[in-house]
């Protein structure tokens, strides 16, 4: 369908008030939302996942692209209630306690949402605790979590053995990620899986959770 | 004492100083604290730091004033107390090293996203840094450093402040590049070439690079910096990438390791050197002999 292939164009060049009109032209046309979402805003977003990941763009586009898709899912979503919504999967995402930095997290978030994941995002300096209620709470597949300091990494270890002692470990996989981080450092607390960007993460948990 | 950029204009190569975070971390820092706070709580540890640098002979001591924005400081509920935050950093310093070394205000990211990519408009960014530098410059500074920046409109937007509320106060600018299959570039995909033409447009007196992943990548970065600009050149590198040993951060690069990078950086025409995260006052001491023998050849 043309409009579709213009909304992804759109959201690839960030034009969010171009991906918003379109979103709602595709809407009048009868087309499924979820066709819109998949076809459209999805298919827009892994071509900016995969441009980013090649450096041929960079951060401040993916925010862009990010922003216009947004904007589309917003025109989708009152359409999408009744019917449960389209998802891949519920990750549970945040910034562990004590660190702050969150442009890593959020570009996990949005890539994972532009994949049609349904991602809970408890944002920065989040407690142990509530990465693992959370998880139970939402019945979520994946715990991701990110730390960009070398100091707060071993707070990561802390949800790991949260995680056991509520049962959960291995059922709801634990994702973890940042600049600091490495597969060793997953490895030795027990993490499922290392991420080292937001495309790894999307693949990571494809892999983790079996979805397609 | 020579104001610091006549010294630049004569051919001389400054020392600056290492770490603040990795000194505060081991001074009992708590990871998730502001940093600032001690500036408040703990001052003599701020001059105990800025003793052992100049000891160690660095020629300019910055300021723990990195997060000091009330944008920053907000993060913590510290916004309110931007003014004493920034004053108390540099009483502390010039109380450790009087007027032997120079004083260089440290000025950070905000930590907010600006428009279009995030929520927060030009001028709140300038505002929080004019607010931030007005402080700075009620007390005597010698340089004010502007670092760690990746986001080209922020660092223009801070170095814009800073020589707008004190025109003769030297300003430098450095940003942080990561190695891409299309070169170095920040996180915002801002290249040394850009970097260096619009920082100097901006007005800043010195521009270079500070962080980063070890002194071997700083060598290339500075020959890229050498190529776009007729400015002094600052290079300010951490001691490599952490790894995580017992739950502590360990730097791998020695300093005897990054004393035998400076050379490379000294002959690309960098013209102030130091060190950032993992860098320590023995670091700084070797990076000065190197720096003072070339001066004595």
């Amino acid at each position: 369908m043309e409009i579709l292939n213009q909304i992804s164009a759109s959201l690839q060049e960030g034009d969010t008030a171009a991906v918003a009109k379109l979103t709602g032209q595709a809407v009048k046309q009868k087309l499924a939302p979820k066709e819109i979402l998949d076809r459209g805003l999805i298919a827009g977003m892994n071509v900016v996942g995969q441009k980013f990941k090649s450096h041929e763009i960079f951060l401040p586009d993916v925010l862009l692209a990010a922003k216009a898709m947004y904007a589309g899912m917003d025109v989708l979503k009152p359409l999408m209630t009744g019917e449960s919504l389209p998802t891949m999967g519920t990750v549970v995402i945040g910034t562990v306690h004590g660190d702050l930095h969150d442009i890593g997290k959020n570009l996990v978030a949005i890539m994972l949402r532009g994949a049609g994941f349904e991602v809970i995002d408890l944002g920065k300096d989040v407690p142990p605790e509530r990465f693992v209620d959370e998880a139970e709470k939402n019945s979520a597949q994946v715990i991701g979590m990110s730390a960009l300091l070398t100091t707060t990494m071993p707070v990561m270890e802390k949800v790991v053995e949260l995680a056991k002692d509520r049962g959960i470990y291995g059922k709801t996989k634990i994702i973890v990620g940042g600049a600091p981080l490495s597969a060793d450092y997953a490895e030795e607390i027990g993490a499922d899986a290392y991420c080292f960007d937001g495309i790894s993460a999307v693949e990571r948990v494809k892999d983790l959770t079996g979805a397609k | 004492m020579l104001p610091l950029l006549e010294r630049l204009s004569k051919g001389e190569i400054l020392v600056s100083d290492g770490a603040m975070g990795t000194m505060l971390f081991e001074r009992g820092l708590k990871s998730g604290d502001c940093p600032e706070k001690i500036n408040l709580e703990k001052p003599e540890t701020l001059t105990e730091i800025a003793a052992l640098y100049a000891g160690a002979g660095a020629d300019i001591v910055s300021t723990n004033t990195f997060g000091g924005s009330p944008l920053k400081l907000a993060q913590y509920g510290l916004d309110g107390k931007t003014e004493e935050i920034n004053v108390a950093a540099i009483r502390a310093a010039r109380q450790a090293i009087d007027n032997r070394s120079y004083i260089a205000a440290s000025v950070g990211p905000c930590g907010r996203l600006l428009e279009p990519y995030g929520d927060c408009r030009p001028e709140e960014v300038s505002g929080g840094f004019r607010r931030q530098l007005e402080a700075i410059f009620s007390e005597a500074v010698d340089a004010v450093f502007v670092e760690t920046m990746t986001d080209i409109n922020e660092a223009i937007l801070t170095v814009k402040a800073a020589k707008d509320l004190s025109p003769s106060t030297p300003v430098s600018a450095s940003m942080t590049f990561d190695e891409t299959p299309r070169g170095f570039l920040t996180i915002m995909g801002v290249s040394v070439e850009q970097a260096c033409k619009e920082l100097g447009e901006a007005g800043a007196d010195i521009v270079g690079s500070n962080c980063g992943n070890g002194i071997e990548n700083m060598t290339k970065i500075a020959a890229e910096f050498a190529l776009h600009t007729t400015l002094p050149i600052i290079i300010q590198s951490n001691a490599g990438l952490p790894a995580i040993v017992d739950g502590k951060p360990i730097y791998s690069e020695t300093p005897e390791f990054m004393a035998a990078n400076c050379d490379q950086l000294l002959d690309s025409g960098v013209r102030i050197i130091g060190g950032c995260c993992g860098t320590t006052p023995e670091h700084i001491a070797s990076i000065r002999k190197v720096v003072s023998r070339r001066t004595l050849a």
